[in-house]
């Protein structure tokens, strides 16, 4: 087999989507559709927090497009005053995906859940992170099935008690992150629906991102599975679980920034311990951009299901051509260098004649 | 000599002279898998076509790449039928069978009739050949071929003697043996030998020993007819007598993927092509994928559910979206098939249906999945349904199917077959301006009755029912779809009972509605009372019987639906005209109960479901045996 590099230039997630001058607030994506979430849900500080980011962009509102598979978090797209698919159980990504290859004009957004994404749409997720087709993925993960209200999902904790595992799940649960990672995401990160800011930041670095960004929220579904992330909004708890990344500074925490990540010299893993002043300089450096997806695959094991530890922020942000840049090059290189010339096709090279 | 006496069973011969003039020949190549019988058949098929002939092809190979050398589940074969008159199906049975070894020949010695011609290539039947598939002693040796005129030919040892001077090692000189048997039935009947040699060197331009090897062997076998005095008569059929017009050589896939390609630039809409491969379906995929330059995207996804996942998504955006599949591939796309219902948006599935259920019989042909395509979706989920009756046919049935896929907003069905998708015949090629204009106009404005300035998704034209296609980026359309229930007009989400059963009945009347062809009665004396329905790629063996009942001094009058769903508008009344109607079908009856409810008609359902097309005479006789009431279930 014969490999073409198609020799295509970096540029950013944005580029080719067109702008507007005029000022837009968060209203101008709001629908006029009543939201149909449970009272205290998780999805409603998401939904504000894109709502209030999408201005900062600049885009025009008719060019951006949300796509979501079947869930709670799914119902998302009803809400926002853009073009809007709300598909089946697991297929947003695929149907965004044709929908990205076709249109470099639009800014494709897919918004789905634990079960959606990992469980009935694992398949079609990884194949996006792997072909990296410029889409941004908004996994909500509440670790449970809110809309079939109930059982335990792909991301909930080993020996789960909810009504299909009244003995507890057996179940080893996925960790998204490092699922993304494994299959080469080209960006990756973490943040929690409570926290307005960062997700924000994430989201503004995922929208400027050429490629596929999941971004993974933590998000808690108050009816089923209440307080899931609750020790990582207590104060006190807070501190010392999260573990926020800065690209280009040293990976600190704690309520004094005294706990550091530090690369274990033998096994190359990462780790989480107390810093001495001796040991300040070997703290891990945070980059987001390094080629090889192992170190922030080391990263994303820091976070346990058990939630002693949870990393926040972006872990991978590097550059790799997109499926749908490289897929529209391809058809475009042929229509340069061959004319669309239908009767010559239809006719070929082995024709006869048959006489009146 | 009369041509016009349809397709008897062994050729009819002009005069007792070393030149015989036949009107029709049959001829099969038979060997192991790895023995190059399907590009055997390819070639003499192109020679044909370029002779003028008309022909029809029946490929016939396993499923495996490559099964054990020389067993009987490893044989392939490939079948041809050329004449001087239009016919319709690649032949009962062979008139010439060339078997390449003991397991070619025990397949498929029982197909060819007596006095039928036998060529043998006598290298491989050595006794370890012969006991692996069970012959107890060489047939070659015995009495057990002596109704057949048999020839036996060292093929393999001719071509290794052919090639000596070439310094080729052996084994890549004997797989040429296979060009030896094709130039061994060029030179007897009469086949020009350009095109061959012109293939050879293209094929293997970047082998130019191996081009060479195969054109000499080629030639090896032409003189070898001609120089030895085994073949004491040669065969000449005349070209047919067809329409006027440049004709070429097509395949039913082929045809397929050209339409796509006309499609496309007819409605002048980029085309996004999603699917998986899978057997029967996937040239359709490797002949797209070689015409970007006609705006053509083929996303080869991750599974059948990606593919038609993609297509939707790209006719969401304005495209033509499209997904090749067979069978098992329907099973897998059926939910997103309910989502484009629901949604009404165009979308062509292109079904290449094979032997089921299940992975079932991958390379054989049926029609068993109409059905499936009728029914096979949750909910109340009609779709329009269309199948080609040959390869070439499905030119234009694909262009009609999306016709109907953009102008009523609806996904379309096309139900090919497997014999369809790898047969060929000749194809009276379409001039590109006699192609019909399929541009569609998408939505610009704000349509909402009352005056709001909002617009409405799902307000329907109210000739075709069809709503509006607003695609991503037209400012002022900002608008959410999905597979909720919506609100007749407004399109938001509705779980009100009324709306959902008006719902219902709209998306069911929208179909319902199409425009389709009436179907046109094939009845020469208009005295027929036994009228035969089909579909599909029975088309050929139906006419070939009719015409065989028609010759034997019956009247049978047939019909051919292009269009299953809906129905052709006069169907009920032509069904009405008939005393009885019957309906044969590689499936168990699929159509005929569609017909028994959709017409309360009493139709009679002859169900054969065995992989292979139906024999005109097996059909020949089912009708016979109905004409004369001795049939009637």
């Amino acid at each position: 087999m014969t490999t073409i590099d198609l020799g295509l230039p970096t540029i950013g997630g944005l580029d080719g989507i067109p702008t507007t001058d005029d000022r837009q607030s968060a209203k101008d994506y709001k629908s006029d559709q009543e939201v149909r979430w449970c009272p205290g849900c998780g999805d409603y500080a998401v939904l504000a927090a894109v709502q209030g980011f999408m201005p900062q962009l600049g885009l025009k509102r008719e060019n951006i497009v949300f796509v979501s598979g079947i869930g709670c978090s799914s119902r998302f797209p009803y809400y926002m005053n853009t073009y809007g698919v709300h598909s089946i159980h697991g297929r947003a990504p695929a149907i965004a995906t044709g929908l990205a290859v076709s249109r470099p004009d639009l800014s494709v957004w897919v918004v789905t859940g634990d079960g959606d994404a990992l469980s009935i749409g694992g398949n079609h997720l990884m194949h996006t992170l792997r072909r990296n087709v410029n889409l941004k993925i908004l996994l909500f993960n509440n670790r449970i099935y809110g809309l079939t209200k109930g059982q335990y999902s792909p991301t909930s904790e080993v020996g789960k008690v909810t009504k299909s595992t009244p003995m507890g799940s057996l179940d080893n649960p996925f960790n998204p992150v490092s699922l993304a990672l494994g299959a080469e995401a080209t960006f990756v990160a973490r943040a929690l629906d409570s926290d307005r800011k960062q997700l924000t930041e994430v989201l503004g670095a995922a929208a400027r991102h050429r490629g596929t960004a999941l971004v993974e929220i933590y998000q808690n579904c108050p009816i089923f599975n209440d307080g899931a992330f609750d020790v990582l909004k207590e104060t006190g708890e807070r501190d010392r679980r999260i573990i926020p990344l800065v690209d280009g500074e040293p990976i600190l925490f704690g309520a004094n920034r005294e706990y550091g990540v530090f690369r274990d010299p033998v096994t190359g893993s990462l780790r989480v311990h107390k810093v001495v002043e001796a040991d300040l300089d070997t703290v891990v450096v945070h980059d987001a951009g390094v080629t090889d997806p192992s170190y922030a695959f080391a990263l994303s094991r820091l976070t346990g299901s058990d939630l002693a530890h949870t990393v926040t922020g972006v872990f991978r942000s590097v550059d790799r051509p997109t499926y749908d840049d490289q897929a529209r090059a391809q058809v475009q290189l042929a229509q340069k260098t061959k004319p669309a010339d239908l009767q010559a096709l239809l006719r070929g090279n082995d024709t006869w004649t048959v006489a009146g | 000599m009369s041509v016009d006496v349809g397709d008897t069973d062994s050729p009819s011969t002009a005069a007792d002279t070393v030149v015989r003039k036949l009107d029709r020949v049959v001829i099969r190549f038979a060997g192991d898998s790895g023995d190059g019988m399907q590009i055997t058949g390819d070639r003499f098929t192109s020679a044909a076509a370029a002779f003028g002939n008309d022909l029809a092809t029946l490929p016939n190979f396993p499923a495996e790449i490559r099964a054990p050398q020389g067993t009987l589940p490893g044989v392939s074969s490939f079948q041809l039928h050329f004449a001087d008159y239009d016919i319709l199906t690649p032949g009962d049975r062979p008139d010439v069978l060339v078997a390449m070894n003991p397991a070619a020949l025990m397949a498929n010695v029982r197909d060819l009739p007596p006095g039928g011609m036998l060529i043998v290539n006598t290298d491989e039947f050595t006794k370890r050949n012969l006991t692996k598939v069970g012959y107890d002693s060489d047939p070659l040796g015995d009495d057990s071929l002596a109704g057949y005129q048999v020839h036996k030919v060292p093929m393999a040892t001719l071509t290794l003697g052919a090639l000596e001077s070439t310094g080729l090692g052996k084994k890549d000189a004997e797989r040429a043996k296979n060009m030896f048997a094709l130039g061994l039935l060029s030179w007897m009947y009469h086949r020009p030998t350009e095109g061959t040699e012109r293939f050879l060197r293209e094929k293997f331009a970047r082998r130019p020993e191996i081009a060479e090897a195969n054109v000499l062997a080629f030639r090896a076998g032409w003189n070898y007819g001609e120089t030895t005095e085994s073949f004491a008569v040669t065969y000449e059929v005349a070209p047919a007598k067809l329409a006027q017009g440049t004709y070429r050589q097509i395949t039913g896939n082929t045809a397929l993927a050209y339409g796509i390609v006309a499609a496309g630039q007819q409605a002048r809409l980029p085309i996004l092509l999603g699917t998986y491969p899978i057997t029967p379906a996937s040239d359709i995929l490797h002949e797209l994928s070689k015409h970007k330059n006609f705006n053509i995207t083929t996303f080869q996804a991750e599974d059948e559910i990606a593919g038609i996942g993609a297509a939707l998504g790209a006719s969401y955006g304005g495209s033509l979206g499209m997904t090749t599949t067979s069978g098992p591939g329907i099973a897998l796309k059926s939910e997103t098939i309910g989502l484009a219902v629901m949604t009404e948006l165009p979308l062509v599935v292109i079904d290449v249906q094979r032997g089921g259920p299940s992975t079932g019989l991958p390379t054989k042909t049926e029609q068993a999945d109409l059905l499936q395509a009728m029914f096979g979706r949750n909910g109340e989920a009609p779709v329009p349904i269309l199948a080609p009756q040959s390869p070439a046919d499905c030119f234009c049935t694909i262009l009609d199917a999306v016709r109907i896929a953009l102008t009523y907003r609806t996904p379309v069905l096309l139900l090919s077959d497997g014999y369809i998708a790898n047969g060929s015949e000749p194809w009276l090629v379409p001039s590109v301006d006699d192609l019909p204009d399929l541009s569609v106009e998408f939505a610009r404005k704000p349509n909402a009755p009352d005056g709001s300035g909002d617009f409405w998704p799902y307000l329907r034209d109210p000739e075709t029912l069809a709503r509006p296609w607003a695609v991503p980026g037209t400012p002022g359309l900002e608008h959410r779809i999905g597979g909720l229930e919506k609100q007749d007009g407004s399109g938001n989400i509705s779980y009100d009972p009324d709306n959902h059963d008006k719902m219902v009945r709209l998306r069911q009347a929208k179909i319902d509605g199409i425009k389709v062809p009436d179907v046109v009665v094939d009845d020469p004396s208009g005295d027929a009372s036994v009228l035969v329905v089909g579909w599909g790629s029975t088309y050929g063996p139906i006419g070939a019987a009719a015409r065989r009942v028609r010759n034997a001094g019956h009247q049978v009058a047939t019909v051919h639906l292009r269009h299953l769903n809906p129905f052709p508008a006069n169907l009920g009344e032509v069904l009405a005209g008939y005393s009885r109607v019957v309906v044969p079908e590689m499936n168990m009856g699929q159509l005929a109960l569609l017909l028994r409810a959709k017409f309360l008609v009493d139709a009679v359902s002859y169900t054969k479901v065995a992989g292979l097309p139906f024999k005109a005479e097996e059909l020949q006789r089912v009708i016979t045996d109905i004409i004369e009431g001795g049939m009637t279930r």
